[in-house]
């Protein structure tokens, strides 16, 4: 029988301020009856502890004895976040859609934008008013809410959260960049809670950037679902470059119906305590997914990598495979769960874990979990923690390389592996030179855009 | 003098492989180490390219007059020590082509020299590939990443071609190689060979020697030189076996 956790300070203000929330949001609506439930989950669960498997590791359990600001109302639109926040990729031109405080950011905030072809962005709350059929259809149906107390959370208490629809047919030109960012003293939970959909034979590109912009803490609590209909295309970027202060739990669910692929890149660059939760449903027969990963942590941070892929149909191929360098004390979780339904024959899952640790307090566990009911199935797994090549090191001196030039090397080289695979030149590039900057702890101050790297130092006020 | 190794003694974890071992090497020359296995010849090498965990705990190295055992492996490349290794380390992720161009570029550095152009280095790379029948599709692929025995081998002498090194340290680059490789890799070093360098081939067999002719060759015996003497030492040495030098230390 599960315990349920001893109340701790977030868990006890979330439950008393519950009701006086319900009240401030839209009534009647698919979004207020799953709060409802959601909430119901969260008195009964709890906040999850190091006693739930699922997180035994985990050290964002730890803050939730501290006293959060619950509260966050939209910031009045000032300036585009262009302007307060430059972020430029050179050669490569992305449509920006900006989050302020768990809000949707923007000059209209009540209209869902129209991009070409139909193609919709804009507000949660806005998408649920004015396309209901469309949104109930998708929304809460993809994600599990009731997974923990924290995405049941997460879903009675998001104030805000960004909706894409590309409709059937539809290659979108540009990618979609979601820039997050907090701004706001006092400790905040942010929550949010997106909605993506991809219509038969469409494609996007979607980069979703987490980032800091001053040292302020605050605890951000994202949950996404994305759709990817038959034959559609998506190619997913996460880019989470945050401050020590901060944790970030960041729930990514997509379902992929027939012929349709995904490729998601998470790359962790900084932040406190970090944990991504990625569950991909192959629901459709021939459905294909990459997912990579590189993460590159120090101090004290934490990064905490579960990945769930559930073959649910016969032939679908998944592929994850993450790396990462962890200095210092930080501590690194992968957990790669894979789950072959009875009747995914001929699945092909493929998962790989790869670690350097750089000092001896460095520590990481990594765990597989392959739990699989076909019998005509391909699925294999490794996972190494390691030091740098020795060796290979002294090999490089001995041609007249420093040191650290040898280390940089190697460390480059050891997440090549992963970002070579990124198909977008310029984003690329983009991201190996941050790689090679966080590298060579020129990111130590993470008062910039992940992409923000051909852009002079700009001052950020709101 | 190039190099003057001066009653040089050497540990791993404490214990004791090299045991007073002297050798000078002037510009223009050729020495040949032989010796059986486990006779300390590669710790040697080791030694004076400043591997870690090398302890020298008696003794000098004297590099271009002046002791080199506190300077870094780098410092000593850069000084000109190239070595080519028994065992070629393989270096997934980094290309050869940039793991060569940032040697060269900080060999450039130390000496106060700008970076080579992108134009220059290549042409000085494909000029240098010649040399040892290095093909292209090395070159591109990661630091000896799935290089053949032989390729590897062929792909030191390369790196010492573009680095051009003042001393050269050739540890056992004949094993493994058949004797096409054998020549190609000779020719390249005979190439390289001037009044401005040395080398020293360290070997287990004579076979290397008929390709790159000695000027002096030594036998090593439990961490020292036993014997040295001419080309016609090596000659000697195949004729009548280790066996013979036991024989000599017995004495």
């Amino acid at each position: 029988m599960k315990t349920i956790q001893k109340h701790n300070r977030l868990q006890s203000s979330l439950l008393s301020s519950f009701p006086q929330r319900v009240k401030e949001v839209d009534n009647h609506s698919a979004i207020s009856v799953l709060r409802q439930k959601a909430f119901e989950k969260l008195k009964t669960t709890g906040l999850p502890g190091n006693k739930d498997e699922r997180w035994r590791n985990s050290l964002l359990t730890a803050i939730f004895d501290r006293e959060f600001l619950l509260q966050t109302k939209a910031e009045p639109y000032q300036k585009s976040i262009n302007e307060l926040f430059e972020c430029e990729i050179y050669n490569f031109h992305a449509e920006i859609i900006s989050m302020l405080n768990g809000h949707y950011y923007a000059k209209d905030p009540d209209n869902l934008r129209e991009l070409d072809n139909g193609v919709l962005t804009g507000s949660i709350l806005t998408a649920q008013k004015n396309l209901p059929e469309l949104f109930d259809k998708h929304f809460g149906r993809i994600g599990d809410y009731g997974q923990d107390g924290l995405t049941a959370a997460n879903t009675a208490f998001f104030s805000d959260g960004i909706f894409v629809y590309v409709p059937d047919g539809v290659e979108v030109r540009d990618a979609l960049q979601l820039i997050k960012m907090v701004n706001k003293t006092g400790n905040p939970f942010v929550v949010s809670r997106n909605l993506i959909i991809l219509g038969k034979s469409s494609k996007l590109v979607f980069m979703h950037c987490d980032d800091s912009i001053n040292h302020l803490s605050a605890f951000i609590n994202t949950f996404t679902e994305i759709f990817v209909d038959e034959n559609a295309s998506l190619e997913l970027y996460k880019m989470q470059n945050l401050n020590d202060e901060t944790a970030l739990l960041n729930n990514t669910f997509i379902r992929q119906e027939k012929d349709s692929s995904s490729k998601v890149n998470v790359i962790t660059l900084n932040g406190g305590k970090i944990r991504n939760e990625i569950n991909v449903d192959l629901q459709g027969e021939g459905a294909v997914t990459n997912l990579n990963g590189v993460y590159l942590m120090d101090k004290s941070q934490q990064i905490d990598n579960q990945v769930y892929i559930n073959h649910l149909a016969p032939h679908c191929d998944s592929k994850t495979i993450f790396k990462g360098v962890l200095d210092d004390q930080a501590t690194g979780i992968f957990n790669g769960y894979i789950f072959v339904e009875r009747d995914a024959q001929k699945t092909n899952a493929f998962q790989q874990n790869n670690n350097i640790l750089m000092t001896s307090d460095a520590r990481v566990d990594t765990m597989p979990f392959l739990e699989i009911y076909a019998d005509d199935v391909k699925c294999s797994h490794g996972a190494t923690v390691g030091q740098l090549d020795e060796k290979a090191r002294f090999y490089m001196m001995q041609r007249g390389i420093s040191s650290e030039d040898a280390r940089l090397l190697l460390m480059n080289a050891f997440t090549s592996e992963v970002t070579s695979k990124i198909g977008i030149e310029p984003l690329r590039i983009s991201i190996e030179d941050m790689i090679k900057k966080r590298l060579r702890g020129e990111l130590s101050i993470c008062d910039r855009c992940v992409l923000h790297c051909s852009v002079p130092d700009k001052p950020v006020e709101f | 003098m190039l190099l003057n190794i001066k009653n040089l003694h050497v540990a791993i974890n404490g214990k004791e492989i090299i045991k007073g071992f002297n050798l000078g090497v002037n510009y223009g020359e050729v020495h040949a180490i032989m010796g059986p296995n486990g006779t300390g010849k590669s710790t040697l090498a080791a030694a004076i390219t400043g591997r870690e965990g090398y302890e020298i705990t008696k003794g000098v190295i004297e590099y271009k007059g002046r002791d080199i055992t506190e300077l870094t492996p780098d410092q000593r490349a850069n000084e000109g020590i190239f070595l080519s290794f028994q065992y070629p380390v393989e270096i997934p992720g980094v290309s050869m082509i940039n793991f060569i161009r940032t040697a060269l570029n900080a060999q450039r550095a130390y000496k106060g020299h700008d970076p080579v152009k992108p134009a220059e280095f290549l042409k000085i790379m494909e000029e240098k590939k010649k040399l040892v029948d290095i093909q292209t599709r090395l070159t591109k692929r990661s630091v000896n990443e799935g290089f053949s025995g032989g390729e590897k081998k062929k792909n030191e002498i390369f790196q010492m071609a573009m680095l051009n090194p003042q001393l050269g340290i050739l540890d056992e680059t004949d094993s493994g190689l058949d004797i096409d490789a054998l020549k190609v890799v000779a020719r390249g070093v005979n190439s390289l060979r001037s009044d401005k360098n040395a080398f020293i081939v360290i070997t287990h067999y004579q076979r290397l020697l008929d390709y790159i002719i000695p000027d002096f060759v030594h036998v090593m015996w439990d961490g020292r030189i036993v014997k040295s003497g001419g080309k016609g030492l090596a000659l000697q040495l195949e004729e009548k076996g280790y066996e013979w030098v036991k024989e000599l230390v017995e004495e």
